[in-house]
């Protein structure tokens, strides 16, 4: 979707209404969805507790009923795996959905994917700095931040990610794709050998929590890493919405934007600096978990435009919605094991971003 | 860790004047057990408890039978509640089990955890037995079995002792295209080559690190040991050979490449005996299989 598509569809007056209408139904109809597959999440997993037990555990955790009559583990996976772990995916989710339609709309293009162009893996690299270097060269940092030590430095990598991608992709104004992708192709490959040196000078213990990294996964929910990553995702949540009427004066090119009064260089630093603060957050939690900031946005602006008002909420939602939904697919299939949620999101996202290469192929050349 | 250990040392004295460690409340904690790495399972089946697991890992591979038990995935990705699912009373874990998070999750929920350390000498390879025996209240085979795998390795030792000998040695694991990783200071590889009466020709970093076909040749190993699961993904012996430099090594034009299986060769569980006793054989031919008993 280029910047005369998108300028079309936000200046075209007698489609706007309609639209507005579509997008409210489908916010509607995504929160109601969300909702059922968060109720279907807490209820299914590799232990089996029926539902009318965990209405019974969750109204003994708020004070309702008595504790004593449930299972020790039934308690505990249902308050304390399950419950920090599907909130966990939700916020995840939208982390990375909200991000790539910001980045998607901050550069015009439609390949901006927070995995794509570089973002995760610059988080991942600073991830892993504080993992590999935190005990030696960084412990006053280390020390002095507490859990936050870990978002933090993901938000520092993923933000000199994003200004690096910015800088070497921007020209005049609008974002090449070619240029785009290269240039994630080299931040991606930069974080990835800083990522792998990193490896190699790290003792056993510290390479095991390496993998995890790469590989993507929710796993570790707790509540207390719940509460490291939540204030820093829920910040840019809310905040970017606000910025979504200057947003869409930006898809109509930066010069109108200024016009229109936009004031585009504070905008970009703000755009900047919210997504890689909640892409980083979310890699600090998760680790990489490709694709759905690229496959969300596009599947609401086929659906119901690109107006930043719908757009923003509406990826929050689903982007919850498919995170939650590939995670209760994570933990059920080979249960008593888990795959890797990477490999759900990348076997929907992988076919869908070819077929979006396809279908609009003739646009980029 | 600490209070495990000393309940062994406890329980190892108290054994010595053949008195029965006192009982803690037993049949209960050890009734679902699940086990996690290759030779803790192995273990667990040695020491007669096999009926007592409830899941495996699945490095878990040997014996045979460990195979056909429920699985709770990779050693070191595993899940907290698949774990809880199968409705243990004991995970009985190595202690390279993984992520430290789920372990964590898995305490908090109140599932006792036994770890049980790596080892890389004669006394922790004894000691790992003596570990799980007492994790699973079967102190009595433990000594037994610990007892023989000891006299196993001393004997090697005490064979050695006649060997002026010291063999450079190289381990390599490989898991397909790319250098092969090499077994350095502080590896179980390292111990084994140690205990068989070897030298570690690669001493220069700790840890598994990749090395190149140079610093192979570099190396000029007498022997050079490899997996058998080594072997067979990087396409047979002969591939094996030209893809890490090895062809051009010592060891290489006298034929001595000693192939074992990977959980025989570092799982340092009870065949940890025999697998050195071979390697010692492999590394002084003018040991006689005889001398060591």
């Amino acid at each position: 979707m280029n910047a005369r598509v998108f300028a079309a569809a936000v200046a075209e007056p007698e489609t706007q209404g309609d639209r507005s209408r579509r997008a409210r139904w489908t916010l509607l109809a995504l929160a109601a969805g969300l909702l059922a597959v968060a109720v279907l999440s807490l209820g299914q997993g590799a232990l089996p507790v029926p539902p009318d037990r965990i209405v019974g555990i969750l109204a003994s955790a708020v004070g309702l009923g008595d504790a004593a009559r449930f299972n020790h583990f039934e308690m505990h996976v249902v308050l304390h795996l399950r419950l920090p772990r599907l909130l966990l995916a939700m916020l995840v989710g939208s982390a990375l959905a909200v991000s790539g339609a910001a980045l998607q709309g901050l550069f015009r293009n439609p390949l901006a994917d927070p995995g794509l162009v570089g973002v995760s893996a610059g988080a991942a690299l600073g991830a892993v700095t504080v993992i590999v270097l935190g005990a030696t060269w960084l412990h006053g940092m280390t020390a002095w931040l507490g859990i936050y030590t870990l978002p933090i430095a993901a938000f520092i990598g993923g933000l000199a990610a994003t200004l690096l991608v910015y800088r070497l992709a921007q020209q005049g104004g609008y974002t090449p794709v070619a240029t785009l992708l290269l240039a994630g192709i080299a931040i991606n490959a930069v974080a990835g050998a800083g990522t792998g040196l990193l490896t190699f000078i790290a003792d056993d213990q510290q390479l095991r929590s390496l993998t995890f990294w790469t590989m993507g996964s929710l796993g570790g929910a707790s509540w207390s890493n719940l509460a490291a990553a939540a204030p820093l995702i829920l910040l840019p949540m809310l905040a970017l919405p606000v910025l979504a009427m200057a947003m869409n004066a930006f898809l109509l090119g930066e010069s109108v934007a200024q016009h229109l009064g936009v004031r585009v260089e504070h905008i970009k630093i703000l755009v900047v600096t919210l997504t890689a603060m909640a892409v980083g957050a979310a890699v600090a939690v998760s680790g990489i978990i490709g694709f759905v900031g690229l496959v969300v946005p596009h599947l609401l602006r086929l659906w119901m435009g690109p107006d930043h008002r719908y757009l923003l909420p509406g990826s929050a939602l689903l982007g919850a919605f498919l995170l939650l939904l590939a995670d209760l697919l994570a933990r059920n299939v080979v249960a008593p094991a888990e795959l890797p949620i990477g490999l759900i999101t990348a076997l929907v996202g992988g076919p869908f971003f070819l077929a979006l290469l396809l279908r609009r192929r003739g646009m980029y050349s | 860790m600490n209070v495990l250990r000393r309940r062994v040392l406890l329980g190892g004295l108290l054994g010595l004047f053949g008195v029965a460690p006192v009982a803690v409340p037993a049949a209960s904690r050890s009734g679902r057990v699940i086990s996690v790495g290759g030779s803790v399972t192995e273990t667990v089946f040695a020491l007669g408890a096999a009926e007592r697991l409830v899941g495996v890992d699945t490095s878990s591979i040997f014996p045979e039978a460990a195979r056909s038990l429920p699985q709770v995935g990779y050693q070191r990705v595993l899940s907290a509640e698949g774990i809880l699912s199968l409705q243990p009373t004991l995970l009985l874990a190595d202690e390279q089990a993984g992520p430290a998070s789920v372990i964590t999750q898995i305490r908090a929920a109140g599932l006792p955890v036994d770890t049980v350390p790596s080892a890389r000498s004669r006394e922790e390879v004894v000691e790992r037995i003596h570990l799980i025996g007492q994790s699973l209240h079967r102190d009595a085979a433990a000594q037994a079995l610990a007892g023989a795998v000891d006299q196993r390795l001393e004997a090697v030792e005490q064979a050695l002792a006649h060997q002026d000998q010291r063999p450079r040695v190289i381990l390599l694991l490989a898991h397909g295209r790319g250098s092969p990783l090499a077994a350095g200071r502080d590896t179980q590889g390292e111990a084994m080559i140690r205990m068989a009466g070897g030298q570690n020709a690669l001493h220069g970093f700790r840890g598994y690190k990749p090395v190149s076909p140079e610093a192979v040749v570099a190396a000029a190993p007498e022997v050079v040991v490899l997996p058998e699961q080594s072997v067979e993904a990087l396409g047979g012996m002969d591939a094996a050979l030209a893809a890490s430099g090895l062809d051009a090594t010592p060891a290489a034009r006298h034929g001595r490449v000693v192939v074992l299986d990977m959980l025989y060769l570092l799982g340092m569980g009870p065949r940890t005996g025999e697998a050195v006793t071979e390697l010692a054989l492999a590394f002084h031919p003018a040991l006689r299989p005889g001398r060591i008993p």
